[in-house]
This record gives structure tokens, sequence and C-alpha cells, in this order.
């Protein structure tokens, strides 16, 4: 069973997943006859586990999914960049259900690498313009008072390679840069009252330990609205790769600003202009000239099932999954388009619906093998309107790269297979 | 297009005033009990040592910049040295790392290149980050001098100074790069959005026909069976 479930998985996966011309069709059809259950085990057949003793405590210490979800893991585009150091991956949103991304599958961005930081050794030092320049070891940032909040982190690269067409075929790899975890650390705000801000403080230089030494600029307004260094994220200490054993969180911000590793801030009254907010995340528009500092995620969602890696597995009765977000706010609204944008329907809104966090979404639908254009539509409280990619283009360009938050559409072909396509 | 006077102001107030109205900034910036005040008594009193050792940004103005010169002569010796292997001997770039020289008149095109001469608007950002974060691998290991003499090669590769220039601390806050004024600020979003106000739900006017498929393009990675 163990082995007939691992290979019916991969098999699934590889016909569902691959952009290879040679897999036909009726590929999902196929797997799907694949993943067929062992009548030995079902009714009135007394199932081959149930006998037998299972696994005892502490078989895993620290838990790990089942063997038969090996195939929710982060991927990468080997492509995209020049050394897994300076590189990204992408969060299996397909696989996941509620707003919460499990700590090992949050999708990671470095620029060099992940430092190994024993957290005896870590300080944050404030610097500039503050009454007295500071260091804190990791127990004194524990021992502030403590706020936990949920929120979505979402790279303004995410997407980026579909300005100018459908080019990766899976939702994993068009919207998997983002994460939506809880955050437990420290309100930037009451760092500041420790440090004594100094009246001419207007920017933030916040900096990472790491070997890229990631530096950008914050303006302080956002600091002390509702920044803060988390220490903990889904009630557990943050992951190496998501900045332990300490990190920035912007709320609702690109993701490249949430430091990580972090070890140092530094007030000043003019912005840093690093590499990270000049060369890069600055978005680049038709006639030559670049938008800077474009820090707010506009909203955006994306239907995670049935998509390119998940494929309609039988007609009749469906639910469409999918996920919302902005980094303006709460989401207000989501619509699911079936026809390609032509009609519209609401879908239902899962809760808590929380600021600047991801929001699930459903919508039942009947499917009788006909094809379908999905496309979802995400509002913001602020009346923000998710747009096509044709109404960003129009005012961008294609050589943004970076925040495309426009309308996706996956394509049902009538054997359940799904395809990522470009409308026009 | 970009003033820096301006840009210190407006951003911040734009953003103050969209997130939090300012009250929190108003009581944390002007109360002179929080100011002076250690509410927690927390952390320790960092000295100017420890604060130097860390401090290694450098600012537009050239706040920061260490005391320290070179020239593009020196410069291409270091830069063939540490920096060509990925770069390339003349910045052209190997692989799929960054190309660090040309792409002048680009930037609206279909191919925009974007390297430190067409696209970086601060030379001081090129200090502030090749010492940082290169060689790539050897963080922090640059002399302040051969991390000027590096920009200073880069800077006179790009046609901005001659070979012989002394970027040094007391200058690299003056160096005029030629994209200095591409960036525009604010951010003007929101963009993009339904003249009405409302979105289309029905019997909309859309294209609905298919003019690209990823599929077609096959870039995406196969699974391993």
């Amino acid at each position: 069973m163990t082995k007939k479930g691992q290979q019916a998985g991969s098999l699934s996966r590889r016909s569902l997943l691959g952009g290879a011309a040679a897999i036909g069709t009726t590929a999902a059809l196929k797997s799907a006859g694949a993943l067929e259950a062992n009548p030995a085990n079902l009714p009135p057949n007394v199932s081959e586990w149930t006998p037998y003793l299972g696994a005892g405590v502490d078989a895993n210490p620290y838990g790990v999914p089942s063997e038969f979800e090996s195939h929710v893991v982060r991927r990468s585009v080997e492509w995209l960049t020049a050394s897994t150091e300076s590189s990204v991956n992408f969060t299996p949103l397909q696989d996941l259900e509620g707003f919460v991304t499990p700590n090992g599958l949050c999708f990671e961005r470095h620029h060099g690498g992940v430092p190994e930081v024993n957290p005896v050794d870590y300080r944050l030092m404030i610097n500039g313009l503050v009454d007295r320049e500071l260091i804190f070891t990791l127990d004194d940032l524990k021992r502030f008072p403590q706020t936990n909040r949920f929120h979505f982190l979402e790279c303004a690269a995410n997407g980026g390679m579909e300005w100018r067409g459908a080019q990766l075929n899976g939702c994993q790899y068009t919207f998997g840069m983002v994460h939506n975890v809880q955050y437990t650390g420290v309100k930037l705000s009451d760092i500041c009252r420790e440090v004594g801000v100094k009246p001419d403080a207007s920017w933030v230089m916040a900096e990472g330990g790491d070997s890229a030494g990631m530096n950008r600029s914050i303006p302080i307004e956002k600091i002390l609205d509702d920044c803060m260094i988390a220490y903990a994220m889904n009630g557990e200490a943050l992951r190496p790769e998501q900045g332990y054993p300490a990190r920035l969180v912007v709320p609702g911000w690109e993701g490249n600003m949430w430091v990580k590793w972090i070890r140092r801030l530094e007030f000043g009254d003019m912005p840093y202009m690093a590499r990270e907010e000049t060369s890069k995340y600055t978005d680049l528009m038709a006639d030559g000239k670049a938008r800077m500092f474009t820090w707010v995620m506009d909203a955006k969602s994306v239907v995670t099932s049935p998509c390119p890696e998940k494929a309609l597995m039988g007609k009749g009765t469906q639910l469409l999954r999918g996920l919302a977000w902005s980094g303006r706010g709460k989401i207000d609204r989501v619509d699911v388009s079936l026809d390609g944008g032509k009609n519209w329907q609401t879908a239902e809104l899962h809760g808590p619906v929380l600021d600047k966090c991801l929001t699930r979404f459903t919508l039942p639908f009947e499917w009788n093998g006909e094809e379908l254009l999905i496309q979802s539509r995400a509002m913001d409280e602020t009346g923000y309107v998710q747009p096509t990619i044709g109404e960003l283009q129009k005012v961008r360009g294609v050589n943004s790269i970076y925040h495309n938050n426009a309308i996706a559409t996956w394509q049902v072909h009538a054997d359940g297979s799904v395809d990522n396509v470009r409308l026009g | 297009m970009l003033d820096l006077g301006n840009m210190m102001m407006k951003p911040a107030l734009s953003t103050a005033k969209a997130i939090m109205g300012g009250s929190l900034l108003a009581l944390v910036l002007t109360s002179p009990t929080l100011a002076s005040d250690r509410p927690f008594n927390l952390g320790k009193i960092a000295t100017a040592e420890e604060v130097a050792g860390w401090d290694i940004d450098v600012r537009p103005d050239g706040k920061g910049a260490p005391v320290g010169a070179g020239n593009a002569i020196d410069g291409e010796e270091v830069y063939v040295e540490l920096c060509a292997g990925c770069h390339g001997d003349f910045g052209e770039a190997v692989d799929n790392w960054p190309v660090l020289v040309g792409g002048a008149d680009t930037l609206d095109s279909h191919d925009p290149v974007k390297t430190t001469g067409s696209y970086w608007p601060y030379a001081s950002t090129m200090y502030d980050y090749i010492y940082r974060a290169m060689p790539f691998g050897e963080a922090q290991s640059l002399s302040y001098d051969e991390t000027y003499q590096i920009v200073a090669f880069l800077l006179y590769m790009n046609d901005i100074i001659e070979d012989d220039f002394e970027l040094s601390n007391e200058n690299i806050g003056l160096i005029e790069m030629p994209n200095r004024d591409g960036f525009m600020l604010p951010d003007p979003r929101p963009d993009a959005q339904p003249v009405s106000g409302e979105p289309c739900m029905t019997n909309c006017a859309v294209s609905t026909t298919i003019i690209g498929r990823a599929r077609d393009i096959d870039v995406t990675p196969e699974e391993e069976s």
C-alpha cells in the first residue's frame, strides 16, 4: 500500500505539473485511475491497517506529515537564479486549506543563504537618531510586552514571470511567493520608546545579519504603526530560513522589507537608498522611468483548486477553493468566474477575515465536462478591485517585474486537466 | 524628477495619513516623557566601538562612508581578481549573474538592461552593497580602499568618471549617476481600477480568446518520477 500510494502520487504529480507537450490531455484521468482504492481495504473487508498496532509515541519526536503527503513541498525554478543561496522557492498553495501556512512550507527567499545563528550570540543593535543606542539579546526581546498577529508575507516579485504572458504552468510557481503565519514578537513602537526616538528621525534602516546584509529603508510612521520584531511563527521559534532567531514584520508591505536575521535598526532623517530599494524592487514602466518605494501589496486572489496541479477528478459536485489578500486591509469580497470573466458570482469567505492576512474562499459548482475558464477577483475594504493583466499592462507596461497582482486564468479541459492560459 | 528633500517628506506623510492618521506618531515623537524614559529597562547601552563595527551603511549624501579612496586603474586589478568570475571581465556577466556595465538607453525598450551605470541612481549604493555583500560568500571582507577601487572601476567602465579619478568618502556623495532622475515618487497606486468603481458582474465585455499557454512555453520544472 505504501509503495503503491507513493508511486501513484508521483505519477499524478508528474502528469499534472509537467509542462512537457508529450503528456496528453488524458493523463489526468489515467493518473486518477492509478489512485484508485485497493478493494481489500474497503467495506466490507477489514482494512489492512486495522488489525495491527501502529507506531508508538515518539516515533517522530518532531512530527512530520503523512508519507502520502510527500508531494506537498516547496519547489523552485532552477533557471530563475544563478545560485541556490540567492534564490527563491514557492509555497504549494494548491495543497493547503484554511489560511495558515505550515512553517515548513513557507516559501524561501534568500540573498546570501540561510545563516546559522546561535540564539545565545544573537544581538539586535539600535543606533542613529535615538536618545540611547542600545543592544538587545533575544532574551531581552522576549521580556518586552508581546503581540501576536496573523499576516501574509508576499514577495513583490510574486507572479513576476507572468507579466508578458502565461509562462509557468502551476499555481505554486505563479502565486506561491506568499505565506501566512501567526507572528509572535515585540511591537517596534515599544522598542522605540525604550531607545527614545529623536524628533528628526523619519526613516529607519533595517539590516540583516546574513551574508547579504539585507538592508531596507522604512518610513518611521510604518515602524510605529504596526511593525514588529518576531521571534516565533505559528507557535514555535522562527524557522532558520525565515530569519531565526528574529525577523522584522512589516504587515501588508513587500516581503523584501521583512528583514530576516535582523541585527540592526538605524534611525535617520532620509532614506538610505540601499541596493534593494533602487536597483531592485523598483518598478520599471514602459517609458523607462521607474516607480520607487512601492511598498504596499495590492489586493490579489488565486484559485488554488482546481488549478494546473489540481485537476478535476470527476463530473458532478465540485468545491472551488482559493485565497485572497490585501496589503491595504481586510478582504471585503471575492468574485469567481467560470467563463473567463464574462459572468461572476460571489464566493463564500471563511473567517476570521483579518487585516493584511490571507482569507480563504470557496465556491461550490457543478461540472459536466464542459471547458471552463476560471478566474477570481478580490476586493478589499478600501474598495480596491484586483485588476486584469490587460488593465495592469495598460498602465505599467510589461517590464515592471514587481507587483503583478493581476487576475489569472485556469483553463479546465474536458478531461479535467487544467492549464495556465492568457486571455486577450 | 526625484528630489531628495521632497522624498524625505512626501512618502512619509502620505504613509502616515493612510495608515494611522498620525496619532501614534505624535504620541511617541512629541511626548517628552516617552522620549527620555526607559519604560522597560531592557538591553544594554551600545559602546561607540560596538556601533562602529556594525554601522556599515553609506547614504546617498555620503554619510557613513568610511575614510578611504581608490581609482579605476587600481580597481581593475581588484575587480578582475574578486569580481570577474561572476560578473565578467567587462561587467558583462557570466551565466545568470548580474550585468554591471552598459545598458544605456535601454530602459524604455523591450529588453531593458539595468546596470549600475544605466539604472542605479546613487554611487553610494554601490559602495554600501559591495562592502556589505560582496564578494558573494565573502561578505564584509574587502578593505575600504578596495571597495572604493571596485566602485571607481565600475563607474569608469560605465563612462561616469575618468580612470584616474580618486573616489573617496569625500566625494562619493557627489557622483552624478546617469539615471539619477529616473525614479518616480510617490507611489501612484492604487492604479488600474475600474472607471465606475464597481466591477462588472454579468455579461461583461471581455475577450475570452486564449492568446497564450504556459504549456506551450514549456519552461515549467518537471517533477522527477
